[in-house]
């Protein structure tokens, strides 16, 4: 009697990648962190036990205690349900600023790395003059021009972080246009379009994932500091920086309003640091080698 | 060495050019009229016109550039409109206050920074080396606002070790020479003024400094184990030198030229801290003077505060650049 041979099953890529992405504790712990805040604001008005805006002026400026967990801010407002709901912005703002910068930069810097010539020395000069603004600076211009808001903090946000995608999309494509690969399909006829979408955009996916991952902390500061100093979301909404700027002027009284706020993007930011290096040594060979 | 300072010299000037026209145009697009924000809501509609005609608001937007251009170059911004002086008499008065903010901050993360990653880098894995990584990815992800008020709740009202803001105490000023509270009360002569501006300086300056703090950190130390597995250092060591030798004349001295290069690059991110750091302590800095003109839409203090800002970090960049190409000759030469 034969023995019937059966072929160990081979796991997809990404299945192995990502083993081997969560060996590092480091990657399980910023994995951790972005997971349970993605789990706030999916179920934010599951897990928030009060409205984040229902007053209740008897409770004004209570400290932490068993019926509220965070306390409460100068309106009776349960700190807790503002810090779970602000997690919403703060995710809104990724996709939109860090969303904004992927995709304009991706566009800029194809363009630019793709047809060289002028269209190149335009596009990169463009993005030299804005790299040449510190980048809260620049923000704060440019919302100056659209107005305070929530929305337009994060445009701004969007704009101000588009150069760098740029810059780092252009390397890319420059590598990547020599290729035998990207040669061949153009030797074949393919049009352009095709060229850049189904060849060039796909192999230089890695490092546009990483830059957006450890963009993502970077905007969730960004927009929060906007929103601290008045120019970004406009109270009574529950920003994580709107509810801590709320919170300085009862700081020395009432420190919880703006502690936990500030822990929240403390976290968020480390998780996706933590993730965004991770993702970074992966890919990296030289680094993977260390 | 000269034909490539020429080219990043000519470089910085179509950049500024470029900034100039930036500033202009965001400007340009502030929502409200300017002549309604001089006159007030209740001028006439033939008051208005005239306003605009006399600030060239009539003419088309290259000639008001233009204008714009020129007036800048002579350092004419226009009135403020909140204080009614010159609002680049405004901004000189607020510069020195971010200028020493971000040199106090830069000071404390260089001469923290670079001997950690040293240290760390000599036994990578030990137990120090944990700590020191693990408070520079702290530091790297910590929102400075936040950590402000942090420090203000533990040194300032727990301890009660620091005043928790502003530059000196009320009342107490030394004569007024180049605006930076710790230089005038040096030049003073008086210890009790450079103590007290000390004291005053030292939680906005350490919180402004955690995050380069942290950056220096991590870089000097990958730049140190990066460089311990050069052929040289191998050579240093076969030769017999001792450790402290190889580690300070080998492997420090290369490892140090991009650090040099990356404390230079963090002045962008001091002077974007330094409007949430001014903010939290009340200094009277560029970064609050630029948040309160946006805010009461005075354009002429921050087209003026802008325009500084960008070219102050503009010829920073230039000047880190040129003494990297100075350190390392491949970088001239490429």
């Amino acid at each position: 009697m034969s023995a019937i041979e059966i072929a160990p099953v081979e796991r997809p890529q990404w299945s192995r990648d990502a083993a081997r992405l969560l060996r590092r504790p480091t990657a399980r712990i910023g994995v951790a962190i972005v997971a349970v805040f993605l789990l706030l604001t999916i179920f934010a008005s599951l897990i928030a036990p009060y409205s984040p805006f229902d007053q209740d002026f008897a409770k004004a400026l209570m400290g932490p205690s068993g019926d509220h967990i965070f306390g409460t801010d100068q309106y009776g407002r349960d700190v807790l349900s503002r810090v779970v709901f602000g997690s919403r912005t703060a995710l809104l703002s990724i996709f939109v600023a860090d969303g904004l910068a992927l995709v304009l930069g991706c566009a800029l810097g194809l363009i630019a790395g793709f047809f060289g010539a002028w269209l190149d020395s335009a596009i990169m000069r463009v993005v030299d003059v804005l790299l040449a603004f510190p980048y809260l600076l620049l923000a704060l211009i440019i919302v100056a021009a659209l107005g305070p808001s929530l929305f337009n903090s994060m445009i701004a946000i969007g704009i101000v972080y588009t150069p760098q995608y740029a810059r780092l999309i252009r390397g890319q494509v420059l590598s990547v246009k020599t290729t035998e690969f990207v040669l061949a399909a153009q030797a074949l006829g393919a049009n352009r379009m095709r060229i850049i979408l189904r060849h060039i955009l796909p192999n230089s996916f890695t490092p546009i994932l990483v830059m957006a991952t450890l963009q993502a902390g970077t905007v969730v500061v960004e927009t929060a500091g906007l929103s601290f100093l008045g120019m970004g979301a406009q109270p009574p909404s529950p920003d994580w920086g709107s509810v801590l700027a709320e919170g300085q002027s009862y700081f020395l009284s009432a420190w919880w309003i703006a502690t936990f706020p500030g822990l929240a993007i403390f976290a968020v930011v480390l998780g996706f640091n933590l993730v965004g290096d991770a993702l970074r040594d992966h890919f990296d060979p030289r680094r993977r080698k260390e | 060495m000269a034909q490539y300072v020429a080219r990043r010299l000519v470089q910085l000037i179509l950049v500024l050019f470029g900034v100039s026209v930036v500033v202009f145009l965001t400007m340009h697009v502030l929502p409200g009229d300017v002549a309604t924000l001089l006159l007030g809501d209740r001028a006439t509609t033939e008051q208005l016109d005239s306003l605009r005609r006399q600030l060239g608001l009539d003419q088309p937007i290259y000639t008001q550039y233009f204008r714009f251009l020129i007036d800048a170059l002579s350092g004419d911004f226009g009135m403020s409109l909140r204080s009614n002086r010159p609002a680049v008499e405004d901004v000189w008065i607020a510069f020195p206050v971010t200028i020493q903010l971000s040199l106090a901050a830069l000071f404390v993360a260089v001469v923290i920074g670079v001997p950690c990653g040293v240290l760390a880098a000599v036994r990578p894995l030990s137990r120090f080396d944990n700590i020191v990584m693990t408070f520079s990815l702290f530091g790297v992800s910590m929102p400075i606002f936040w950590l402000g008020l942090m420090m203000i709740l533990v040194f300032g009202a727990f301890l009660d070790w620091l005043p928790i803001g502003g530059l000196m105490p009320i009342g107490v000023e030394p004569p007024r020479v180049t605006g930076m509270s710790v230089v005038d009360s040096i030049i003073s002569g008086d210890w009790r003024f450079v103590l007290l501006s000390l004291r005053y300086l030292i939680l906005p300056a350490f919180t402004l400094g955690t995050i380069p703090l942290a950056l220096i950190t991590r870089i000097t130390r990958s730049e140190m184990l990066s460089m311990r597995s050069h052929d040289h250092v191998r050579t240093a060591r076969a030769k017999g030198l001792s450790e402290s030798t190889v580690i300070l004349k080998h492997v420090l001295r290369n490892a140090l030229i991009p650090v040099v290069t990356v404390i230079g690059l963090q002045l962008g991110l001091l002077l974007s801290g330094a409007v949430l750091t001014e903010s939290i302590f009340s200094l009277p800095g560029l970064g609050r003077l630029m948040v309160n003109a946006i805010l009461t839409r005075d354009y002429p203090v921050v087209q003026a505060a802008a325009l500084l800002t960008a070219s102050v970090f503009v010829f920073v960049n230039l000047f880190v650049d040129l003494s990297y190409a100075y350190l390392d000759p491949r970088i001239r030469y490429r």
